[in-house]
């Protein structure tokens, strides 16, 4: 489904992914993991398309098209997405009309008929029970004046709501308690389905003992220095960032 | 000055009225022109024409009148508002139509007429409007006394609350060649009045016609306006508007201003707070494309105690546009207690669109609130990209964010159905890239 290989990446020129290569199967769940300033963030904005990031090197190929020509919203209508790290607020835009939107507007670049505003309240009202939102929130502009949780499980609904068929969760977790983190997590899961792969980018390991992934990488400096089964993420709790480092020499893995 | 006289001007004297057998008007509209043919147009020199220039608008001239204007075919659907179905007067190229207009069976204590008419059948009650000179009048209000020969007269009488709304529509219509027309309109609530009024301009094709308003209201004691002014002239056209909103003690007045057509629209908005606890709310939006000028001119005046004014306008430019928007609020000596809120934000659609704001505040009192901010920026790429990563094509991103940005200061326009038409006439008038 999705084959990164020796991806370099510079963002406002410097160097921050440095030959990272990753392949992704339909069904699976991949946890990107590593300490900050890794690349972890950069990876999931250069897939989702944001300006500002130039591919230097490598390729991504996304269902065997080359998905780096593709423009963000193409790349959404083919099912990619990408749950923000920092979501972000647009006063003026109401929530669910925003939604409404985008879920047309994909359905339309892919072919499908437009749901009509009845038709998307029962989509709506049937992902509602996946990833639960206040109706006030629902009716609201975007994210505007929502705690931190709101934003994270808005951006869940979403992804329920427009059902990508390659999601990147970036860094979801953060500034969850663990109450909101269990229901981020349970969303997560009832979306798990043999079609779609997840792409889970965290710094802690306690998102993964709720999103149980299947592989699990080490980034760091650019590059995926170690990769192994859920396993892993246990490790890394255990030991941090640092054990990695001494077992692999940076030179070892170029 | 030259010794040549500018074209516009030459077309304006060409334009001076036949005696009307008043004769305090016509002293008054001879004295008037007599003013304007000297002083001529105003120029960048004087701050309320600062960012305006009309250089290009003094080498032109216009027809004195439209002589078919009471005959032009003009299509229901481009008079209706959604919503709106109370009385209405309908003005083609500046001349009142009865035919287009619904003045029967006015609800009580409502009085509207064409000034036309007014002065036919009753002019002294005018006299005192029609025959001064402001001090603080420039040259487009000297030469609507001396040429103005209708509009609205409207009045409504102690303690009535007229329900529907009073729709005033300005239609400008393809004549032979351009033409100039002036329209007056006095509008006076009395006390504990509420009246609820759409100014609506539009046109019924496309033309490059001169438009010179000049309003004046006046509410009394307690008396309530919604006033919602609707342009969506043809860009070829140009119009020049002077509205002077003067407050008794706690009266109240809620303006809302749409402002999408015009080569050059002008809008000034003089609001006087005089009585004691008199309040206005101005919410207001332009958005311009091509080569449109759209300057809007709030001054608003807090002169009694306790007074309030909260103002909040959005400009958006595309293309080679420029839009101007001076707020200018004075609280006087006297005016203690005073409450004065603006805000200005203005959004950049292109490299070549140019937007200046000048927030001004002089404050002469004690214990005032006062507040101003005004910015020009570009519209969010974050918001844009988080749209496009959602699936939103980047065109209606644009647009979505585009409306929500306006979208304030619409958002309290009554009836719903004609906020939702101010919204589509928004959405339809935004820049659109070539849809692929």
């Amino acid at each position: 489904m999705l084959k990164i290989e020796n991806l370099h990446v510079r963002v406002a020129g410097r160097e921050i992914l440095k030959g990272l290569s990753l392949e992704v199967k339909p069904g699976e769940v991949h946890a990107i993991m590593g300490p900050n300033g890794a690349g972890k963030s950069t990876l999931g904005n250069v897939l989702a398309g944001r300006a500002g990031y130039e591919v230097t090197q490598g390729s991504v190929t996304y269902e065997g098209t080359d998905l780096l020509q593709l423009e963000p919203e193409a790349r959404a209508a083919a099912g990619v997405f990408l749950a923000f790290q920092y979501p972000v607020e647009i006063p003026g835009v109401n929530n669910t009309y925003f939604l409404r939107a985008a879920l047309n507007a994909q359905r339309k670049a892919r072919g499908e008929p437009e749901l009509d505003s009845r038709e998307f309240l029962g989509v709506v009202r049937e992902k509602l029970k996946i990833m639960q939102l206040s109706p006030e929130l629902l009716n609201r502009a975007v994210n505007e004046g929502f705690s931190g949780g709101e934003k994270k499980r808005n951006e869940i609904f979403q992804m329920a709501v427009l059902e990508p068929r390659l999601a990147i969760l970036d860094e979801t977790d953060s500034g969850l308690d663990i109450d909101a983190l269990k229901q981020v997590a349970e969303g997560v899961n009832a979306l798990r389905d043999p079609k779609r792969a997840f792409l889970v980018i965290t710094h802690y390991q306690r998102l993964l003992d709720y999103i149980v992934p299947d592989f699990v990488h080490v980034l760091a400096d650019g590059r995926i220095v170690e990769s192994g089964g859920a396993e892993l993420a246990q490790e890394l709790e255990a030991h941090g960032y640092a054990w990695v480092r001494e077992r692999k020499p940076a030179g070892a893995v170029a | 000055m030259s010794a040549a006289v500018a074209p516009f001007v030459e077309s304006m004297r060409a334009a001076a009225l036949p005696a009307s057998g008043i004769g305090w008007l016509d002293a008054a509209r001879s004295e008037a022109m007599q003013a304007f043919t000297v002083a001529g147009l105003p120029d960048t020199r004087n701050e309320l024409w600062k960012y305006t220039a009309l250089r290009a608008l003094e080498r032109r001239s216009y027809a004195a009148r439209d002589e078919n204007a009471s005959a032009r075919a003009i299509d229901e659907s481009l008079i209706a508002l959604p919503g709106v179905a109370g009385p209405r007067l309908v003005f083609v190229n500046g001349v009142f139509r009865a035919d287009l207009s619904r003045l029967e069976d006015l609800p009580e204590g409502l009085s509207l007429k064409p000034l036309s008419r007014a002065l036919r059948e009753q002019p002294e009650p005018l006299r005192f409007a029609l025959s001064r000179q402001d001090r603080d009048s420039d040259a487009f209000a000297g030469l609507n006394l001396a040429l103005a020969t209708d509009g609205v007269v409207l009045h409504v009488a102690d303690g009535a609350n007229i329900e529907a709304p009073v729709h005033v529509a300005h239609l400008g219509a393809p004549a032979g060649g351009d033409v100039a027309w002036h329209t007056r309109n006095l509008v006076e609530l009395g006390a504990g009045a509420r009246l609820r009024l759409i100014e609506h301009h539009a046109a019924a094709g496309e033309h490059a016609h001169f438009a010179n308003l000049a309003s004046e209201v006046i509410l009394h004691e307690r008396a309530h306006l919604d006033l919602v002014v609707v342009q969506e002239s043809p860009d070829g056209a140009t119009l020049l508007r002077r509205s002077e909103l003067r407050l008794h003690e706690d009266a109240h007045v809620a303006l809302h201003a749409l402002e999408l057509g015009g080569a050059l629209a002008r809008h000034e908005v003089r609001v006087a707070l005089d009585g004691d606890r008199a309040r206005v709310n101005t919410r207001g939006a332009f958005a311009l494309r091509g080569r449109q000028h759209a300057d809007t001119e709030l001054l608003i005046e807090h002169r009694g105690r306790d007074t309030a004014s909260d103002s909040l306008w959005r400009g958006v430019a595309d293309g080679r546009a420029r839009g101007v928007f001076h707020g200018a609020i004075t609280v006087h000596p006297g005016a203690d207690g005073a409450d004065a809120q603006l805000s200005n934000k203005n959004l950049l659609l292109s490299p070549d669109a140019e937007i200046d704001t000048r927030p001004a505040l002089e404050i002469y009192a004690d214990e005032v609130k006062a507040a101003h901010g005004a910015t020009v920026g570009q519209l969010d790429e974050r918001a844009l990209f988080y749209l496009r990563s959602r699936g939103v094509p980047a065109e209606q991103a644009r647009m979505l964010l585009v409306r929500a940005f306006c979208s304030v200061a619409l958002s309290g326009v009554e009836p719903q159905a004609l906020r939702e038409q101010c919204d589509a006439l928004l959405l339809a008038h935004l820049p659109r890239e070539a849809e692929t």
